[in-house]
Parts: structure tokens; C-alpha cells; sequence
């Protein structure tokens, strides 16, 4: 097996990733970073995100203030120090990005433009037209390309943390083009690897959004944070799941029902006159109690309804959301200027993830994580839209920082145990490349996905979870048995797929793990059978860990600084 | 919904390990009525030969991994629907770069031109973000927008007559980039990539003017205007009737 040894190791070429990577490049020019990442970093899912990123700006906000909106929005599950730090160093993030060529929108006066988003009481989402995550990535990347101490190892696979003496020191990276293994040593590893999204079968994640950064973690013994919080986007398109930004409600859409209600405004969900603007948690429940009275449309691919953006006018929506009128036109045939779009509830964000501290430290020394694979505690049990691209920059940063310090100080690690590992890990691939067995990987994976949107919905109930529970317990039984027919070793994306389907069905049986055990409602974890917020018990992070018998559960106390949790009603 | 219509695939496979030569297989595949090609590739990965490999992930045609040929045509695969193609509907990798497997072309050579442009702001002073951004009007904004929207789909290399026999040619997508950042006021870079677009090997004067490359541009980046406009600014500047932006 070939060994590679860098100073960081960072896995993940999306938003969280490359702004690690270029910290590092940047702050210390000495060492150097593998940035290992399984497709190109352009492609990285971060380049689907639409609407925008958030940082108090304008003259009528204040970091306390976007602090407030979210630890709201997150039903007060988000770590206040956290979101403190979050909401300071954002601004500055974001003005970082300006200074590296990201096209953000502006005013006729050249200052950057901010626009409404959901959950926020004040304009404070930068956006660059309706292609925020396209154009932050893509200049995040070609930022990097400048920093010849990035060493980039496109189209790798990281199947396996190396962790030795109590220490994280490396990955096992499988070279998707030859096939071949590698043994990537560091000083320090960090993982950027994105969301969870493809646990579920309706979503807006991109096929690469496979968990693979939280198993990893959850593998070498790091527990999961919060993993019972699925973030639901209320407007996806039926059939693909492609996302409609909340962009467009913030630029003014509505709404409706099939009677031509806007049941936001009309009935009483707890969003007052955010209406439209409310958060996304509130908007989901109230778009499915709606379809159970029978006042949403019936379509092909089940009920929806409609996001209406004629009154903006074409100008308007040429400007500001031309991604929507070419997705919708595209996809669906329907030009948003004269028509209404379908729209339904679709899984988008996971709140959980590996769990950190503030400094994207996990409780693995050695190991950092940043974006989507971490659960910081910024987000608690619902985001706020807009909060997750900013959060990439601001503990990607963070993250870069912490491990480059931690390759500074720390001693160069025994490498003995990592290589024994990694000589282990190769027989594991080897095995399964073309192995021969009784279940079919597409089969599991679609059971996985139904089983998942059975139970663990945007209501849910303990009967239903607990059957999808041991249907997921089950399905990782039969995994066991699965049998592949690609024997061969250049670009094998079956072999891909499997090792992905594992990691899917370990996010997903923490998933069912930790919203079990939550016996009460909060943010996006809502029980019909435990139908309020339950402070007493339940105002605490939820931990998973990994045991050879079975994940257990711990849990952890929300850090409160300023603010007392309140009943949450807009 | 109506019933899905089983299109006949032809399909170039090249494996490596046990091909001499790519060769065209068939598969037949229930489409429904709003199936894209990319999809009619998952179906045949999923339920008929696992083994078949290509790159995707967004499916919403902005991620550009899934660029192919679809009947000869470059085109990005999750944005074909397979209803405007009449049978068999023909899928081979993207002209114009190796094949690494199957419907896997090898990126390297593209990587390689992304960078060898410079596409970064270059600036002789940075300023602290704390001192806040730089203004940028809407105007000036959209001098160089429509430049950045590439997706780097390499469809226009797919496309490209010049790089079918030249390969060192930077390509339509460095080009535009570079155009890009020229074209930014934020930028001073001109000056540094001026050597670059210009060389003798292959710069924008390799450029026949075919316009292959705007015309299967699925962003409508434009990149054949790109490069004609810089032809001109270079030659401007060569005769020294313009200032290089950034240039001592
Ligand atoms: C359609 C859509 C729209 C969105 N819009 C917004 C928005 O407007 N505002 C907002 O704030 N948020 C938005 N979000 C959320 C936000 O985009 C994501 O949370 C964020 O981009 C995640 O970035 P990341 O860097 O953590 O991960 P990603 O961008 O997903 O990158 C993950 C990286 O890890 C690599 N990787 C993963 N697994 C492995 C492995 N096993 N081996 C090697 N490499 C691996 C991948 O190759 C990739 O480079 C949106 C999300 C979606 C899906
Ligand atoms: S899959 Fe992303 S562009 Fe087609």
C-alpha cells in the first residue's frame, strides 16, 4: 500500500473544506494540507445551494440580534457560546469571501445586498443571485488553486479513520481511479464531508451526500450529536426533490393551498405575520396538516402545494432568482413568471453530526470537523436558512486554525499501529470489491430510504419509529450478505456505492436511536405522542456512541450564556 | 401516469481490465415521461449491470459531473430528457479526453488549464476584511457575471474542434475564467496572465472561432465571445495603445 504523510489531513473539498484548506495555506505556509476529496472539489454539494449566507451587516441589525433569531430558530437546543462566536466572526467571513472574487449581489451604491430569509427578523442573507453555493465554492476553489501546499487527492474515497494511541492520525483512502489503497498520514485530520441527506428517499442532497465523515467519526468511537434533528425544506419539487430556494418566499412568494388560501396567513400555525418567512420546522408541519384536511393538490408524485411568485414580476425574478425560473422551466415545464410551482416538504439539512466543540475539536485528539458532518451546536434542533453556508466559512476556518495548531504542538505520531490498520483496512476492500453474496445493494438501499420516510418524518410517533427501527437493524443484518459483480478496480462505483450504503444505514440506525429516545417535540423532532417542549428533561444534546453490541445513548447540557429559553411563537 | 416507454440504450463501455477497445451494449429501459438520460443510466446501474460507471451527484444541473455525448452531442445527462431523443438513444464519454472507464473521462489535462490561467484575484495589497469589501456596482457586476457561471461540465472541450488535434489549447472554460477575473474590478491580474492567454502553445490564438463551445454552453457562459474579446484586447495592448490592468 502506497503511504502518503502530510502535516493536516483534511477530508472534504466542499464550502467547510476548502476554506479549512486555505487557512491553513494562508496562516502556516510551512506545512501542508491533503485535501482528499471523493469528486472534484467543484462538485462538492455545496455547489447546489441557492439562496444565501447569513451575517449581520446592515445598519438595522445587530450580532445580538442574529444571535436571538438563532437560538429561536434552533428552539434553543444551539450552544449560546457557539452561536456567539458564530454570529461575530460572520461578517468578516463573508467580507473574506468578497475579497476572493465571490459576485455577491449588490446595491446601486456597490455595498453588498442582503435579502430576507426565513426565521430572521431583519435582512441579513448575502446572496449572489440565487446561485450562492455555486459561486462561494467555485471561488473558495479557485482561491485554493493559488497555494501550491494544497495538495489535492481528487476522485479518493476515505473508507477508514487510523487512529493510534488515543490519537487520530491519518486516513485509508481508496484511489477511485486505479483502485488502489492509500495510508494518508498527518499530524492532525479534519473531516468536511458534507450531510446525510440520501438516508432518506425525498431529498434535496446530491447523491455524494452519503454520511460517509459522521460513520467515519462514529467508527473510531467519536459519538454523533443530535442526530433525531432532520431539517425538512417545505418547498421541493415533487418527484426529483429539487430545492425552490426559500430565497423566493424572502423576495416575496406566497403560499396556497388548492382553495387559494395562504394558509399561513389564514390559520394559525405559530409563525404571526412572519407568514411565509417563518421557519422551516413551522412551515413543513403546517404544509402537512394541510394535506391531512384534504386542502392541498394530489399529483403523481403525492400532494402539494403551490409557491406562487407571479405578482414579482419577470424582472424581478430574472434578477434575483433566475435559478428557480431555469430549475422550474427545466424540470417541471412551468415558468414561475406566469404560472405557480408545485412545491412539497422535502429532507434537506441535518442538524446532527460529528459532535465538536467550539473550536471543531471532537473528543479525539487529532480529529476536527466542520460543515455539515459537524453538529458545533450551532443549530440546534432547527436551522435557520442561510446559516449553514456561512457556518462553513466561519468553522471551516476554525477548524483550520484548531489543526494547525495541533500539528504545531504536537509530537510527529507512532506510526506502527496506523500502517497495521491500514494493512487491515485494505483486506476489508479487498473483500468486499466484487463480492459475492445474497442482497441486491440497490434493494437495501431502497428499503433503507422507505423504512426512513416511514418513521422518521416531520411527524412522528413511537410505534412507527420503533418498527423502522429494527427495519433498519434488519437491513444492516442483510448487508452483511450483500453481494456485488464489479470484481474490477478502475473507477468501481459499485464498490463506491457499497461502502456508501454502510455508512447510510450507520447514520441512519443513529438517526432512529436518538429520536426514540426523545420523548418530547422540538424544533424539527415532532412527536405526536409527545406533542410539547420539555425542558426538564430533554434541554440537552443527544450523544450516540459506538459499541460493538449497539449504539449507546449519553446526552449533554446546552450551554446557556444570555438567554433563557422561552416558549417559541412568532 | 402513462406507461414508460422502453427505450433501447447504446451504450460505449470500456473496461479497462478486460477491454481491448470501448464497445457499444445495449440495454432496454422503462422511461417514464420525465426520465432524464441520467436517470435510464441509474435504472441500468441499479437493476440491469451494476457494473456500468460514470460520474453524478446533483441532478440539477449545476454540480457538472455528468457531462456525456448523447448522440454524438455533448450535453449534461441529468438535464437530457430522454423524451426529446428518438431510439436508440446513443451515450459515449465526452469527446476530446481519455477514457478512464466506461463513461469516466480522465480531468487531469482540464484541472491542469484551470489553473494555469490564474483564476484568483490578484491584487498588490490585500485589504482586512474588517475594513469591509470593495464596492462593486450592479454595472460592474455584470461586466464579468456571465463569465462566472461556468460549472467546469468540460462539455465545451468536448466540443472543441481545436482540441481534438491540439491539446495543449487551454480551452474554451480557462479562457472564459481568465476573461472573468480581467474583467473584475476587484482584479489586477491582467498583466499576469497576459503571457499566459497569449503563449504560443496554447493560448487564445489557437482559437479557429468555431463557436462550438457557446453552442453546447448549457450556462450560456459564452466562452467564444470570451476569447475573441480578449483577441482583440491583446492585440490592442501588444501595440501598446492600452494599459494592461495591473501592469507596472
Ligand atoms: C439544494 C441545497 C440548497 C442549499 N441552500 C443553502 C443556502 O441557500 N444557504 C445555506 O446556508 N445553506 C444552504 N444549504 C445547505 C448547505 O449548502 C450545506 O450545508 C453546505 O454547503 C455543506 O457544505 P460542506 O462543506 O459541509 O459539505 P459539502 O459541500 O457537501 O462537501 C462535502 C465534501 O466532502 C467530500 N467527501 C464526502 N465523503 C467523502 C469520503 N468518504 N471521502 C472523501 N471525500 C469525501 C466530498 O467530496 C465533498 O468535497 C443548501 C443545501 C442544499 C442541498
Ligand atoms: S449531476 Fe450535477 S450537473 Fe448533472
Amino acid at each position: 500500500m502506497e503511504i502518503v504523510r502530510h502535516d493536516v489531513v483534511l477530508v472534504g473539498g466542499g464550502g467547510a473544506g476548502l476554506r479549512a484548506a486555505i487557512e491553513i495555506a494562508r496562516s502556516a505556509p510551512e506545512l501542508t494540507v491533503a485535501c482528499v476529496s471523493k469528486v472534484y472539489p467543484m462538485r462538492s454539494h455545496t455547489v447546489s445551494a441557492e439562496g444565501g449566507a447569513a451575517g449581520a451587516i446592515g445598519p438595522d441589525d445587530s450580532l445580538d440580534q442574529h444571535a436571538f433569531d438563532t437560538l429561536k430558530g434552533s428552539d434553543f437546543l444551539a450552544d449560546q457560546d457557539v452561536v456567539e462566536a458564530f454570529v461575530e466572526e460572520a461578517p468578516r467571513e463573508l467580507t473574506q469571501l468578497e475579497h476572493w472574487g465571490c459576485p455577491w449581489s449588490r446595491e446601486p451604491d456597490g455595498r453588498v445586498a442582503v435579502r430576507w430569509f426565513g426565521g430572521m427578523s431583519v435582512k441579513r442573507t448575502w446572496f449572489a443571485a440565487d446561485k450562492t453555493g455555486f459561486h462561494m465554492l467555485h471561488a473558495l476553489f479557485q482561491t485554493s488553486l493559488q497555494y501550491p501546499k494544497i495538495v489535492r487527492l481528487d476522485e479518493s474515497f476515505v473508507t477508514r479513520l487510523l487512529v493510534e494511541n488515543g490519537r487520530c492520525t491519518g486516513v485509508v483512502a481508496l484511489d477511485i481511479r486505479s483502485g488502489e489503497l492509500r495510508a494518508i498520514l498527518g499530524r492532525a485530520v479534519i473531516l468536511c464531508t458534507g450531510g446525510a441527506g440520501r438516508i432518506f428517499p425525498f431529498t434535496t442532497n446530491a447523491a455524494i451526500k452519503t454520511g460517509d465523515g459522521m460513520a467515519l467519526a462514529y467508527r473510531a468511537g467519536v459519538p454523533l450529536k443530535d442526530m433525531e434533528f432532520v431539517q425538512y425544506h417545505p418547498t421541493g419539487l415533487p418527484g426529483t426533490g429539487i430545492l425552490i430556494t426559500e430565497a423566493s418566499r424572502g423576495e416575496g412568494g406566497h403560499l396556497y393551498n388548492k382553495d387559494g388560501e395562504r394558509f399561513l396567513v389564514t390559520r394559525d400555525y405559530g409563525v404571526g405575520n412572519r407568514a411565509e418567512l417563518g421557519p422551516r420546522d413551522m412551515l413543513c408541519r403546517a404544509i402537512i396538516k394541510e394535506m391531512d384536511a384534504g386542502r392541498t393538490f394530489k399529483g403523481p408524485y403525492g400532494d402539494y402545494v403551490h409557491l406562487d411568485l407571479r405578482h414579482l414580476g419577470e424582472k424581478a425574478i430574472d434578477a434575483k432568482l433566475p435559478f428557480v425560473r431555469e430549475l422550474t422551466r427545466n424540470y417541471v415545464g412551468i415558468d414561475p413568471v406566469y404560472e405557480p410551482i408545485p412545491v412539497r416538504p422535502v429532507v434537506h439539512y441535518m442538524m446532527g453530526g460529528v459532535g465538536t466543540d467550539i473550536d471543531a475539536a471532537t473528543e479525539l485528539p487529532g480529529l476536527f470537523a466542520a460543515g455539515e458532518v459537524a453538529s458545533v451546536s450551532m443549530n440546534g434542533a432547527n436551522r435557520l436558512g442561510s446559516n449553514s453556508l456561512t457556518e462553513c466559512l466561519v468553522f471551516g476556518a476554525r477548524a483550520g486554525r484548531s489543526a494547525l495548531k495541533f500539528a504545531r504542538d504536537s509530537a510527529a505520531p507512532n506510526e506502527t499501529r496506523a500502517l497495521e490498520l491500514a494493512e487491515a483496512e485494505g483486506g476489508r476492500i479487498e473483500a468486499l470489491r466484487g463480492k459475492h453474496g445474497g442482497e441486491k445493494l440497490s434493494q437495501i438501499r431502497r428499503e433503507m430510504n422507505a423504512a426512513m420516510e416511514r418513521g422518521f418524518g416531520i411527524f412522528r410517533e413511537e410505534n412507527e419509529m420503533a418498527h423502522a427501527a429494527r427495519t433498519i437493524a434488519d437491513l444492516k443484518g442483510r448487508y452483511a450478505d450483500l453481494g456485488l459483480e464489479d470484481p474490477s478496480r478502475v473507477f468501481n462505483t459499485e464498490l463506491i456505492a457499497a461502502l456508501e450504503l454502510g455508512n447510510l444505514l450507520d447514520c441512519a440506525e443513529v438517526v432512529a436511536v436518538a429520536a426514540l429516545e426523545r420523548k418530547e417535540s422540538r424544533g424539527a423532532h415532532t412527536r405526536t405522542d409527545f406533542t410539547t417542549r420539555n425542558d426538564a428533561e430533554y434541554l440537552s444534546h443527544s450523544l450516540v456512541r459506538f459499541a460493538p453490541d449497539g449504539p449507546r445513548v449519553e446526552s449533554q447540557p446546552v450551554t446557556i450564556t444570555r438567554w433563557e429559553p422561552e416558549e417559541r411563537k412568532y | 401516469m402513462s406507461e414508460p416507454r422502453i427505450v433501447k440504450f447504446e451504450i460505449l463501455r470500456f473496461r479497462p481490465e478486460q477491454d481491448e477497445e470501448p464497445v457499444w451494449v445495449s440495454y432496454e429501459v422503462p422511461c417514464p415521461e420525465d426520465f432524464v438520460v441520467l436517470d435510464a443510466l441509474n435504472y441500468i446501474k441499479d437493476e440491469i449491470d451494476p457494473s456500468l460507471s460514470y460520474r453524478w451527484s446533483c441532478r440539477m444541473g449545476v454540480c457538472g459531473s455528468c457531462g456525456m455525448m448523447v448522440n454524438g452531442t455533448p450535453i449534461l445527462t441529468c438535464n437530457a430528457f430522454v423524451r426529446d431523443y428518438p431510439d436508440p438513444i446513443r451515450v459515449s464519454p465526452m469527446a476530446n479526453f481519455p477514457i478512464v472507464r466506461d463513461l469516466v473521462v480522465e480531468l487531469d489535462s482540464f484541472m491542469e488549464k484551470l489553473t494555469r490561467v490564474k483564476p484568483w484575484i490578484i491584487r498588490k495589497v490585500e485589504k482586512d476584511p474588517s475594513l469591509g469589501e470593495y464596492l462593486q456596482t450592479p454595472e460592474d457586476l455584470e461586466l464579468f457575471k456571465q463569465y462566472s457561471m461556468c460549472i467546469n461540465c468540460t462539455l465545451c472541450y468536448a466540443a472543441c474542434p481545436v482540441l481534438a488535434h491540439d491539446e495543449d489549447f487551454a480551452g474554451p472554460a480557462a479562457i472564459a475564467l481568465a476573461y472573468r477575473y480581467n474583467l473584475d474590478s476587484r482584479d489586477a491580474g491582467e498583466a499576469e496572465r497576459f503571457d499566459v492567454v497569449n503563449s504560443g502553445e496554447g493560448g487564445i490564438w489557437a482559437c479557429s472561432y468555431a463557436n462550438e463551445c457557446s453552442e453546447v454552453c448549457p450556462k450560456h457562459v459564452d466562452p467564444a465571445q470570451a476569447i475573441q474579446r480578449m483577441k482583440l484586447t491583446s492585440a490592442v495592448q501588444w501595440l501598446g495603445v492600452w494599459p494592461k490592468r495591473g501592469a507596472e
